[in-house]
């Protein structure tokens, strides 16, 4: 009778009481260890860089949680237009986009901190009215609102058509916001990496240590969106029994037991 | 019913509302007004009001949208007025294009006034080349702004928060407005000696703006309130 059971939950989840599955320990392992990895290579192997020194070591942390916070609110884009769009509205989408715009919103959090940081020791102040710069607190700030948009409250399914909307209208906001702050001004360093021209015109240990940074960030994410996802799902599970246990009793108290 | 006569019908709705009410007249305006005086305080130099008076014209334009919003809303959702009219089964379509129309009307009488303020209290000047930029400015920014303040008032209407939710949800979108408008305008008044010709790409940021909200808007406004 309730509306979670058209949703296939995760089949431990909702019987044991965790959120954890043989396939995410042995992905928590693996996060681990490519963590580890990633802190032999980004302080210890590669070499410090002639212009930015020692700083160059936080752009391991902070070019791979950007490019992982721009996939998790992609996902948060296609879980919202699949809930939206698909024949069975799925809540199960709308948990994976909902999990996803959280853990994104973490890792923006974590590029800003790490980036400002690096400001400081590379330009010498926390922060500038640059483009890009702009643009990531104003992403930051909008997903901050569509998770605030997710506790509005109301029923499952309300939730998942508000967010779902909210979710997609971000992908019309973020290229205007993106569009205008860039006619604004623009100073940041130009991409290295992603550069259209397709040189990548850095040292190779240091490529290699932000492989494996993008690897390690790309891991913690996956792991983070699986428990994430089943967390959500039990919690959903949970609103809907306890309503069906309210119901019952009073159900009880009305036949006079 | 066509749909364009349920828009006129609801956008004079809400303004015969507010002629009886008056309280946008005796409230929000005036609010807009002492937001334009406090500015003069903090900032404390006629210079610098002088150099930012088209920002701060829409920053309190923004401000005031925030609590235009919730009245447009409140008159709906008070009484059930909104789920009624969908009960009815109108075009939620209909709904959106009205509102965002008596909203873009009262948006507009709020920012002349604002800018006529402006013109007192920090000393802008008005030039006549500037005063089709100025006009157009006005009309791209209230449409795309009237649009973003009916979808997402209409998102966070009924339900609880959702005074402190709107600001959060609202300033991010309309961060190109500020960015476009001011600028332009600043080009309009020649403010820092700008020329009125910098300002018509921003006029297209802001028409592209208005343009994309209109439609996103009246895709997702019926979804947001079939509830």
């Amino acid at each position: 009778m309730t509306m979670i059971d058209q949703d296939p939950l995760p089949p431990r989840a909702s019987t044991s009481g965790t959120t954890a599955t043989r396939a995410t320990r042995l992905l928590g392992l693996a996060t681990i260890m490519s963590m580890a990895w990633l802190v032999a290579f980004g302080l210890g192997f590669s070499p410090a860089d002639r212009d930015q020194e020692e700083a160059v070591r936080i752009l391991y942390v902070h070019v791979p949680t950007i490019w992982i916070a721009y996939l998790a609110f992609v996902v948060t884009a296609l879980g919202s237009a699949i809930y939206l769009f698909g024949r069975n509205h799925s809540l199960g989408f709308d948990r994976l986009a909902g999990a996803s715009a959280e853990i994104g919103v973490a890792f923006v959090a974590a590029t800003l901190v790490v980036g400002s940081l690096w400001g400081r020791l590379t330009w010498g102040v926390f922060w500038r009215w640059d483009a890009r710069l702009t643009t990531t607190a104003l992403l930051f700030v909008s997903y901050i609102g569509y998770v605030a948009v997710r506790r509005l409250g109301g029923s499952h399914h309300q939730r998942a058509r508000r967010s779902a909307v909210i979710g997609l209208l971000a992908v019309l906001e973020i290229p205007l916001v993106h569009w205008s702050v860039r006619l604004w001004r623009s100073l940041h360093q130009e991409a290295t990496v992603l550069d259209p021209g397709g040189d990548i015109d850095m040292d190779g240990l240091m490529l290699f240590s932000l492989f494996v940074g993008v690897v390690s960030f790309t891991l913690l994410y996956v792991w983070l969106l699986m428990h994430r996802t089943r967390s959500m799902a039990m919690e959903d599970l949970l609103d809907e029994q306890g309503l069906d246990v309210a119901l019952e009793a009073r159900r009880a108290e009305a036949s006079g037991r | 019913m066509k749909r364009r006569q349920i828009i006129q019908l609801i956008a004079a709705k809400d303004l015969r509302i507010e002629r009886h009410s008056r309280v946008v007249a005796n409230q929000i305006l005036p609010f807009a007004g002492v937001t334009m005086v406090m500015f003069g305080f903090a900032l404390d130099s006629s210079d610098v009001l002088e150099r930012v008076a088209p920002g701060l014209v829409w920053l309190a334009t923004l401000f005031s949208l925030l609590v235009l919003v919730q009245r447009t809303f409140a008159i709906e959702t008070d009484d059930g007025a909104l789920d009624a009219l969908r009960v009815a089964g109108v075009d939620p379509v209909a709904i959106f294009w009205g509102k965002a129309l008596a909203l873009a009307v009262q948006l507009a009488v709020l920012e002349v006034v604002l800018l006529g303020a402006a013109l007192v209290l920090y000393g802008a000047e008005m030039h006549v080349g500037g005063v089709l930029l100025l006009v157009t400015t006005l009309v791209a920014a209230t449409c795309g702004l009237a649009a973003v303040g009916t979808l997402y008032g209409g998102l966070a209407a009924g339900f609880k928060g959702r005074e402190t939710l709107l600001p959060l949800l609202v300033f991010p979108v309309v961060a190109p407005v500020l960015i476009g408008a001011t600028r332009a305008v600043e080009s309009a008044l020649g403010t820092a000696g700008a020329a009125v010709s910098e300002g018509w790409p921003w006029v297209g940021l802001l028409a592209v703006f208005a343009v994309a909200f209109g439609v996103g808007g009246s895709l997702a406004f019926g979804p947001l309130v079939d509830e």
